[in-house]
Formats: structure tokens, C-alpha cells, sequence
């Protein structure tokens, strides 16, 4: 699959070849388009940002129009409040678990990206003997759903007496993260070429230097992907932070949100959709800062 | 092995230079373990490979032994042999969560690829605004599912379900929908929140697809007179193939082993309807403390787990081998 593979550096530049080419849209007239392009995707977009306003929309709603939909228009609010908002950030230790989540999400990301350049760097360009097995190991691993350890983990926690404490995560995460980034880093150094390393050993370069001094800086953009890609993972992670952490003031967001939020008040909704919104604007926020880096990322993953 | 003739003894990476005398030695060992290809490889390989041995290979190993025994939370137990699999197999909650995991999966993966292929050719097409509808549909990927699931939580909320409210408005229906309450509509229900959180990352990697088919191919398809059916049919799909194993290997895999969704939405609920194996391994595990048990439930999932891999896998090879590439 290398010819196919490639390079996932050439995924934007291929994508802007092909928005440049005008196509054979000249073929179909504005009609049929809206009929077979515009409106099943307008209905498609409809659907899959829908939950998000809603979501939104409910956070800002004070609570007497929140039940009410009757009286007021739902899909509207006339007066929107901050107060969800403040109590959640001002009233609950929500900044806390908002916290909790950044240092273990940093924390693991980092371990995850100087573990996975290493590995990645070996397999690729050190080809030690057996590298292709450990390559297809790495791809293995990726497959072991969090779902079949999180009970065997809990015991491995207990015993080095990680449980309950942010560690416990930060060791863990990086076993979802270092297959999936360390295998994107594949691709982007398959693209870096031979005779620069070349070049390098000649003059006497050794291969740390080698890695960091030319095939890192060569690779930043992959950097980012894998960075933001196991970002989003860490942020996503869900049950080994249940499983793992018992006390409130460790909980990470999402955990903490399921847990902490849920009681009998009928009007809980306005928090809960607060909560679920800062949860998720810091990574929205980020995707938005890097989003072709992302997209490339993942269709260059994909294509390997 | 060129290295070594080709430089100096280097830096090396987890420990400090060599010492000046051992510099212009022949090749001693020290040099052998810093410029030697495969020393250097088990060097380079150690911080993941740790990782990795301590935290995925040995738990896998350790929860297949656990459902061997009959631990419980706290205190490690002795060794059963297959006792708690026969438990399991005379266990109809078991057998339930079995069905409604091949359900979830199986419903929730065609709609998926059926949905994301055709959103992928939409955006395919030319259009104003392109990357930007494209940064816009991974939305739902990027935002943490269980955030996302509290939202689904609360849209279909037996009471104020905007859903329920729409459809009274326009007449379809008189009552408000117990989305969650009836095991059915529950099934449906967390089906298809399953369904939207998962489009987006089908869709945005089949287009990526699309790209790399040369554009040629459909302008000579249509001047051979093909409707868009048969340029579809055969050229883009057969085209698309071998993404489409990989993309939908890993759909099937991670639906197969769906728990967050569900754990905020039914927590398995209403009686055990929307049960899945990961989610009745944790409670059986977890809140009732049967960690044998509980390993028992997650260890049956790798049979089908591998078995999803597998048949990607020969797909991917047939591929391979239609196209006349080498394996690499």
C-alpha cells in the first residue's frame, strides 16, 4: 500500500488540485444540483449540528422558558442568562475537573508523542531486525478496545497503588495514544527523504541527532496532528476515568458531568448542557486553529 | 550495519557521550550498543515498548487469567477454570446483551457506511464554501462523546423532548415519545446517536478516498456513456475498497465495544434493552464486584472482535492482490 500511502503531505495539496478543477459540474444544471447536492446535505448538516445548538441554546435559556414550551418558542430564547455559565464556573468545582482534564490530557499527550517519535523513528528508518513484526504489533494494539482492559487495569492500578489518583490516567492513556500517533508518524517519516539522514551520517551525525535535528523539525506537521489527535482522545476518554478515580476533586470532565450533575431538580438540564458546552469549546477552539493539520492527519492515517 | 563504519560513536540517546579512551577503540562494546542498528532499534523502541508491555499486553493477558478465577474486587481469586463462562452461558441477560451488541453494531455500522459514503460524495462535488463544510461536518468527532451524549440525554428526554415536540406540532403524532423508557425506542434511540456521532469520521476518510481517484477516470466513464449509477459502481467503489475495509474495521470495532454512549444514555436500561457486553462486563464487574465475571463478559468479545479484523483483512488482501501489488 506504499504507492497509495505515500505521503500524507500530499493530502491538502491533492484536495486543492481537485477544488481547482472545475469538473464535470458543468454538466449538471443549478436545479438538479439543488435537488441532488444541496438538499441532502443542507438535511445532513441539519442533523449532525443540531444537538450542538440545542445544546447551546439550552445553556443561555433561564429556567422558566427551559420546561416551558408552550408559552415560548423553543427554538428560540428571548432572554438569554449567563447564570448557568457563572454558577458552573463561579459555584461548582468545575474549573477544577476542567483542570484535571488539561494536566492529564498534556501529561499523557506529551509521554504519548516522545514515546511514539522514537518508536516511530526506529521502525521506520533504523529497520532493526524484526521492525516490521513491531510495526504490525503497534498496529495490533491499536485494536485492543479500552473496554476489554478496563477491568484487568483496574487490578494493575490497585496494585502499584496508582488508584485514584491522576496518574493512574496519565500512565494508561498513553496505551490508546502511542499506537494510533506512533503509526501516523510512520507515514509522515516515510516522506522525509533517505539522502538528507545520508548526508547527516557522513558528516558524522549520530542518529539522536539525526532525529532531532533533521527529521523532527522536517515532520512538525505531523507533530501537530498527533499532538491535537491525542488531545481529543485524552479529552474523550471516558471509562478509565470512571473506573480509575473515585474522589470528586479528581474527576475528570466528562466523568464528572455524568456523575456529579445528575440529580432530581428538573431544572439540572440548563447545567448539564452548560457543563457539556465548556467541556467542549477548548477543543472545538483548538480543531479550529488546526483544522486542515487534522484533516490531513487523518485522511494521511487512513490511507497508510 | 554501515553505521558503524560510516561515523563516529555518537550520542547516545537514553545515556551520556562514551569517555574520550574509548574513542578509537576498534569496536567495543559500548559503541556496539550505541551505533549497532538493532541495539539502537531496542533503545529507540524501549519508552513505547514499555508502555505497551506494562499497560495493554499484560492487563489483556491478566483479564483473560481473571476470567479464569473468581476474583472479586479487593482480593484475588482462585482459579475456576471455566466455571464462569458456564454461569455466562446459562445467564439470559448474557445472551441478551450478546443480541443487542451484534444489533447495535451490525444496524449502527451499515446506516454509518451507508450515510457517510453518500456525505462523502456530496462533498466531493464542487461547491462554494468547501473546506469549510468539511471542517464543519467533523464537528461531532471532535467533541467528547459522553458531552455530546448528555445532549442526546436531554433531546430525548421523555417530557420536554424537542423531538416529541416538533413532530406533536406538525401533526404526526399525539403523545410525547418515551424515547428511553421503551426497550425498543431505547434500542433506536442510542442506535442512532451512535449513527451521528460516527458519520463524520466515516465520511471525512472515504473522502479522502475519493481524492486520490483520478478525476480522468469518471470524465472517460461519462464519455463512454455511463449514468452515475455505473460510474459509481464501477469506478469509484471499486476504487474505494480498500478504505473502506480499513474505515469500517475500525467502525465496526469500536461500536462492537460501545460504552460511553450507552453508559450516559440507559446505563443498559430499561431493563437491560439496551445492554451491551462492555457495559454489563462493567457492571458485573465494577458495581457488583465480580471481577471475574466481568473479565468473562470482555474476554468473549475477542472472538468477535477478531474475527471483525480478520475479514478486513482478507478484504484488504484481495485488494492487494486484484490491483497486482506486492505485499509490503
Amino acid at each position: 500500500m506504499t504507492e497509495l500511502a505515500a505521503d500524507p503531505n500530499l493530502g491538502p495539496a491533492k484536495l486543492a488540485a481537485a477544488d481547482h478543477a472545475e469538473g464535470m459540474s458543468y454538466l449538471q444544471t443549478v436545479p438538479r444540483r439543488l435537488v441532488t447536492l444541496y438538499l441532502p446535505l443542507g438535511i445532513i448538516l441539519v442533523v449532525l449540528l443540531f444537538p450542538f445548538y440545542w445544546m447551546a441554546l439550552t445553556a443561555i435559556k433561564p429556567d422558566e422558558q427551559l420546561l416551558d414550551l408552550d408559552t415560548y418558542n423553543p427554538f428560540w430564547t428571548t432572554a438569554p442568562t449567563l447564570k448557568h455559565i457563572a454558577a458552573l464556573l463561579f459555584e461548582s468545582p468545575y474549573p477544577h475537573w476542567l483542570w484535571n482534564t488539561m494536566l492529564v490530557a498534556v501529561v499523557a499527550t506529551t509521554l504519548s508523542i516522545i514515546a511514539s517519535v522514537l518508536a516511530a523513528y526506529a521502525i521506520v528508518r533504523l529497520r532493526f531486525r524484526g521492525a516490521t513484526w513491531v510495526g504490525g504489533a503497534i498496529f495490533l494494539a491499536y485494536l485492543v478496545p479500552p473496554s476489554i482492559l478496563f477491568i484487568p487495569l483496574s487490578s494493575v492500578v490497585f496494585q502499584y497503588g496508582l488508584f485514584d489518583t491522576p496518574f493512574a490516567l496519565v500512565l494508561t492513556y498513553p496505551t490508546i495514544l502511542i499506537p494510533f500517533s506512533t503509526w501516523l508518524l510512520m507515514g509522515y517519516f516515510k516522506a522525509i527523504p533517505f539522502e538528507l539522514e545520508e548526508c547527516a551520517l557522513i558528516d558524522g551525525a549520530s542518529r539522536w541527532q539525526i532525529l532531532t535535528k533533521i527529521i523532527v523539525p522536517l515532520a512538525v506537521p505531523g507533530l501537530i496532528s498527533a499532538f491535537i489527535f491525542c488531545f481529543t482522545l485524552c479529552w474523550n476518554e471516558f471509562i478509565y476515568a470512571l473506573t480509575f478515580i473515585s474522589s470528586t476533586q479528581n474527576k475528570t470532565v466528562p466523568v464528572a458531568i455524568v456523575n456529579e450533575f445528575v440529580d432530581g431538580d428538573i431544572y439540572r438540564w440548563g447545567s448539564l448542557m452548560a457543563g457539556a458546552l465548556c467541556g467542549s469549546l477548548p477543543l472545538v477552539v483548538l480543531y479550529a486553529f488546526f483544522v486542515e493539520h487534522y484533516v490531513a492527519a487523518m485522511t494521511g492515517a487512513v490511507k497508510e | 550495519m554501515t553505521d558503524i563504519a560510516l561515523k563516529a560513536p555518537g550520542v547516545p540517546p537514553p545515556s551520556p557521550p562514551p569517555l574520550a579512551a574509548e574513542r578509537g577503540k576498534r569496536i567495543s562494546a559500548w559503541t556496539r550498543l550505541t551505533a549497532n542498528r538493532n541495539w539502537l532499534g531496542l533503545w529507540f523502541m524501549l519508552p513505547a515498548a514499555a508502555f505497551l508491555i506494562l499497560f495493554l499486553a499484560y492487563p489483556l493477558a491478566l483479564g483473560i487469567w481473571i476470567s479464569f478465577t473468581d476474583a472479586r474486587i479487593g482480593q484475588s481469586g482462585a482459579f475456576i477454570g471455566l466455571e464462569n463462562y458456564e454461569w455466562l452461558s446459562d445467564d439470559s441477560v448474557f445472551w441478551l446483551s450478546v443480541f443487542n451488541t451484534l444489533l447495535y453494531t451490525a444496524v449502527a455500522s451499515v446506516v454509518k457506511f451507508a450515510i457517510g459514503l453518500y456525505l462523502a460524495l456530496l462533498l466531493n462535488e464542487n461547491m462554494p464554501f468547501k473546506a469549510l463544510l468539511r471542517a464543519i461536518v467533523l464537528i461531532p468527532f471532535i467533541v467528547p462523546t459522553v458531552l455530546s451524549a448528555i445532549a442526546f440525554w436531554w433531546l430525548f428526554d421523555a417530557q420536554f423532548s424537542i423531538i416529541s415536540w416538533s413532530l406533536r406540532h406538525l401533526g404526526l403524532i399525539s403523545g410525547n415519545i418515551d424515547f428511553l423508557g421503551d426497550p425498543w425506542n431505547a434500542r433506536w434511540s442510542v442506535i442512532f446517536a451512535n449513527i451521528w456521532r460516527g458519520i463524520p469520521f466515516v465520511a471525512i476518510t472515504l473522502l479522502a478516498g475519493l481524492q486520490t481517484v483520478p478525476p480522468s477516470l469518471f470524465e472517460a466513464a461519462t464519455i463512454d456513456g455511463a449514468s452515475r449509477w455505473q460510474i459509481f459502481r464501477h469506478v469509484t467503489y471499486p476504487l474505494l475498497t480498500p478504505i473502506i475495509a480499513v474505515v469500517m474495521t475500525f467502525s465496526v470495532l469500536f461500536t462492537f465495544t460501545d460504552f460511553q454512549l450507552i453508559w450516559v444514555l440507559t446505563k443498559g436500561g430499561p431493563v437491560n434493552a439496551t445492554q451491551l457486553m462492555a457495559t454489563l462486563s462493567y457492571q458485573r464487574a465494577i458495581i457488583a464486584g465480580h471481577l471475574g465475571e466481568g473479565a468473562a463478559i470482555s474476554s468473549a468479545m475477542i472472538p468477535f472482535l477478531l474475527g471483525a479484523i480478520l475479514i478486513s483483512w482478507f478484504g484488504l488482501q484481495r485488494r492487494k492482490w486484484q490491483q497486482g501489488e506486492s505485499n509490503d
